[in-house]
């Protein structure tokens, strides 16, 4: 390989990297967001508050991974970022909109007027909601390359609705871990809830996209490719039918596992991005642009790879040390 | 790329306007307040003094909230270069690029997540660490701002690179960076964001005062407010000045519009007033000092400005006239405020009622004239959106209006929205503090979001 085809190869590892690990990240403050209760139920209210304690100190840093997903697809891959931003038009404006929503109600639900609290939390909900459909429907179009015939439209809707499951499972599990008590069995039935949706969501996609493009058919069914392909869905589906015994056997007399939902939900996260990445490789606009002919300048690219070397260590290494300082049961962050 | 029609551009030119002085409105206080805080930390370190904790209390709220709203309309920008202005990026972004990729590595993740531990950490870590935590989220906010200057200087003052086949390649970073506009314009904007962040600062707590909250820490907080704007307001007229003179040298056309200069002359006037005529390319019930725009420009009474009818391009005229006389208009109020505040606060201790209304009236004086200021460094660089490389109307993506139009109207919406809950909350805020309930007490935002299992 030469110099000029190893750096696009690099930030398209990284940008995958990153876009994971926004998915984990800001995908289960987001499912926070999703599950906030707002039926006819007295502990609702106190519920709310603590949901949103247990994402507090995170979600800004979580949302900044986006920022960075976005960012390397912008400086790395400019060509690509403005047909992909261009085609999404409207679903990204949404989503913005969205997370805008999100964000202010987050601060405002704490300082706002009383009466007002409630309004806040609504838009935090809403706002979630239409972030995370949204992002699943961007990424459903760009999946199939944006292409405009009804098949591919109907994609992007189903994806729509498993991300938006995938994202209220991992919220569920991270509430299962950060909680106790009543909160903690409310989110083992969401958890179990959007498990099955999630899973009969997994199940849909892998049916229909090979189905509606031939290029992804030919690339999963021939040999050796579907051998190598298969350890995937059988973990995932394993994974699936572990997770589920384990929320069925709620609540345990210790503790000491609660973190084993959310971990499984991280895996499941990793397999399927996986699984949809090795699908669109080495397109990063399916089929009309590669990584190599989208990339910016190699002198560019070698600039900003200093920079990465010696940040992201560092951004992992605090972020790590962040997480460790607010480790445990969230009803704790007060002082 | 299609070519995006006149009235695409025009909408596509007022969204990234809306969204960019919507969004600027946030850091200016961001920047400035989290030094503030990392002081009131450092007072009540020193000190031992409750009082300092106290304000850091009350201002790390709404820096808070300010810093919510700066982050989620920040992430706005960066889909808007690929959504309407494709050709940014096609055009320069191996420039842009990697400036833009340091401030998300270098900044944002320090920030966002040393926040997390400025706001809710303490009682979990040792008291030097949340101070060193306050001053990382006061590091990454500068170095933020450094970043985004060094590559808006370089659109204006492009260095360091060469074209090939129309498109900008890297030869030099550190000319790149270090961009002839950069100290300028950076110092500039730095000391814009001091002043606002100490005239809210003063603005917040006079009304505190004058709602009769009695506490020291509003006492504390209005005297570094005004002090920190005595102290800088000079600094920031002097750099201004500078700044202007490096815009003479490398973009004269901006500054003749900015002093209304039509026809090239010696002995230019200072113009206080008057209405520039784009048709008749003169201006119309002009009033001024003889010969002062010459001498501040060149210092020489009879130096030679450049007049707009030379230029084989100028940007508009009104709005950089304008703009530029209200950004000077409230820096010399802030230079009086902050000045007879200083000095009155330190003969007789009590400011006179009507000086801490003026004070309350000036509480968002910065923003007005940051933005003034940002307009007429913006809108001075047409039709350039890269000076001499790009032309603005050849960025823009050819998307259609309706659509435009559309997310024009959402985002104006729902910043209105915005605009109004955040001015709101910020006095609601500082009335809930001075209640009584609160003196027993003194919140904190990890309080107010976390639920005792008990359910008071």
């Amino acid at each position: 390989m030469t110099e000029a085809s190893v750096y696009p190869a690099i930030f398209a590892g990284l940008m995958g990297l990153a876009m994971l690990v926004y998915a984990i990240l800001d995908g289960y403050d987001l499912g926070v967001g999703i599950l906030l209760p707002f039926s006819k139920n007295a502990s609702n209210d106190q519920q709310r508050d603590r949901m949103i304690a247990s994402i507090g100190p995170f979600w800004d840093a979580n949302e900044t991974w986006l920022v960075l997903a976005v960012g390397i697809l912008l400086v790395a891959f400019p060509q690509a970022h403005g047909i992909i931003l261009g085609e999404l038009y409207l679903p990204a404006a949404l989503l913005l909109v969205g997370l805008i929503l999100r964000g202010v109600s987050f601060d405002f639900r704490a300082k706002a007027a009383v009466s007002h609290k409630r309004l806040w939390d609504h838009s935090f909900r809403i706002g979630s909601v239409m972030a995370t459909l949204a992002q699943g429907y961007m990424f459903g179009r760009y999946v199939h390359g944006f292409d405009t015939s009804l098949s591919a439209y109907g994609f992007a809707v189903l994806s729509a609705i498993c991300v938006t499951a995938g994202y209220h499972f991992i919220g569920a599990c991270w509430l299962i871990m950060k909680t106790d008590g009543d909160l903690q069995a409310r989110a083992t039935k969401w958890a179990r809830r959007s498990l099955w949706i999630m899973a009969a969501g997994i199940v849909a996609v892998c049916i229909v996209n090979p189905l509606i493009s031939e290029r992804i058919y030919n690339k999963w069914f021939a040999l050796p490719n579907l051998l190598l392909l298969a350890p995937i869905p059988v973990m995932t589906f394993a994974l699936v039918l572990v997770t589920n015994q384990f929320l069925k056997g709620f609540p345990y007399s210790s503790d000491r596992f609660c973190w084993v939902p959310f971990a499984s939900a991280v895996v499941i996260f990793i397999l399927s991005f996986h699984g949809l990445a090795y699908s669109f490789f080495p397109y990063i606009v399916p089929e009309q642009l590669t990584i190599w002919e989208a990339a910016s300048a190699t002198a560019s690219l070698k600039f900003m790879l200093v920079g990465v070397v010696i940040t992201v260590p560092a951004i992992i290494g605090y972020t790590i040390y962040s997480y460790r300082i607010f480790w445990g049961k969230s009803k704790q962050l007060t002082y | 790329m299609p070519e995006a029609t006149e009235g695409v551009l025009m909408l596509a030119r007022i969204q990234f306007a809306a969204n960019i002085s919507f969004h600027i409105l946030f850091p200016t206080i961001t920047i400035a307040l989290c030094w503030i805080l990392l002081f009131f930390k450092l007072r009540y370190r020193a000190t031992g003094d409750a009082s300092w904790m106290d304000a850091y209390t009350f201002w790390v709220k709404i820096f808070a909230l300010t810093f919510a709203l700066g982050v989620v309309s920040g992430i706005t920008m960066s889909f808007q270069f690929g959504t309407n202005w494709p050709g940014f990026m096609e055009t320069v972004g191996n420039i842009a690029g990697p400036l833009l990729a340091y401030e998300v590595l270098t900044a944002f993740f320090l920030e966002a997540t040393f926040l997390g531990i400025m706001l809710f950490g303490r009682g979990r870590v040792s008291e030097r660490t949340h101070t060193l935590a306050t001053l990382l989220v006061a590091v990454g906010t500068s170095l933020s701002a450094f970043w985004i200057l060094s590559l808006n200087s370089w659109m204006q003052t492009p260095t360091g690179h060469e074209m090939i086949d129309g498109v900008a390649h890297p030869v030099d970073w550190w000319q790149i960076i270090f961009n002839p506009s950069l100290p300028y314009r950076l110092t500039h904007m730095l000391l814009a964001c001091g002043l606002t962040g100490s005239f809210l600062v003063a603005g917040i707590s006079a009304y505190r005062k004058l709602r009769g909250d009695q506490k020291p820490a509003v006492e504390k907080s209005l005297r570094t407010g005004v002090v920190l704007a005595a102290i800088l307001i000079p600094i920031q007229i002097f750099v201004g000045d500078l700044h202007g003179l490096n815009s003479f040298k490398y973009q004269p056309a901006k500054v003749a519009a900015i002093e209304g200069v039509w026809e090239t002359q010696r002995g230019a006037p200072l113009l206080l007033f008057a209405l520039p005529n784009e048709t008749t390319e003169q201006n119309d019930y002009a009033l001024g000092v003889p010969k002062l725009a010459s001498f501040i420009l060149t210092h020489d009474a009879d130096g030679e400005i450049t007049g707009l009818k030379d230029f084989a391009d100028h940007p508009p005229v009104a709005p950089l006239f304008w703009g530029f006389r209200i950004m000077v208009g409230v820096g010399l109020l802030m230079l009086a405020c902050s000045w007879l505040a200083t000095w009155l606060g330190r003969k007789r201790r009590e400011l006179p009622v009507w000086l801490t209304r003026a004070l309350v009236a000036m509480t968002f004086s910065g923003w007005v004239a940051t933005l003034a200021g940002w307009y007429v460094t913006e809108i001075g660089r047409q039709p350039w959106l890269v000076h001499g490389i790009l032309r603005t109307a050849d960025a823009a993506a050819a998307i259609p209006p309706s659509n435009i139009g559309f997310t024009l109207a959402l985002y104006l919406s729902l910043y209105a929205v915005l605009l109004v809950a955040y001015v709101h909350t910020l006095f609601l805020i500082a009335r809930k503090a001075g209640a009584p309930e609160s003196q027993q007490a003194p919140t904190t935002p990890a309080m107010e979001l976390t639920v005792k299992e008990s359910g008071a």
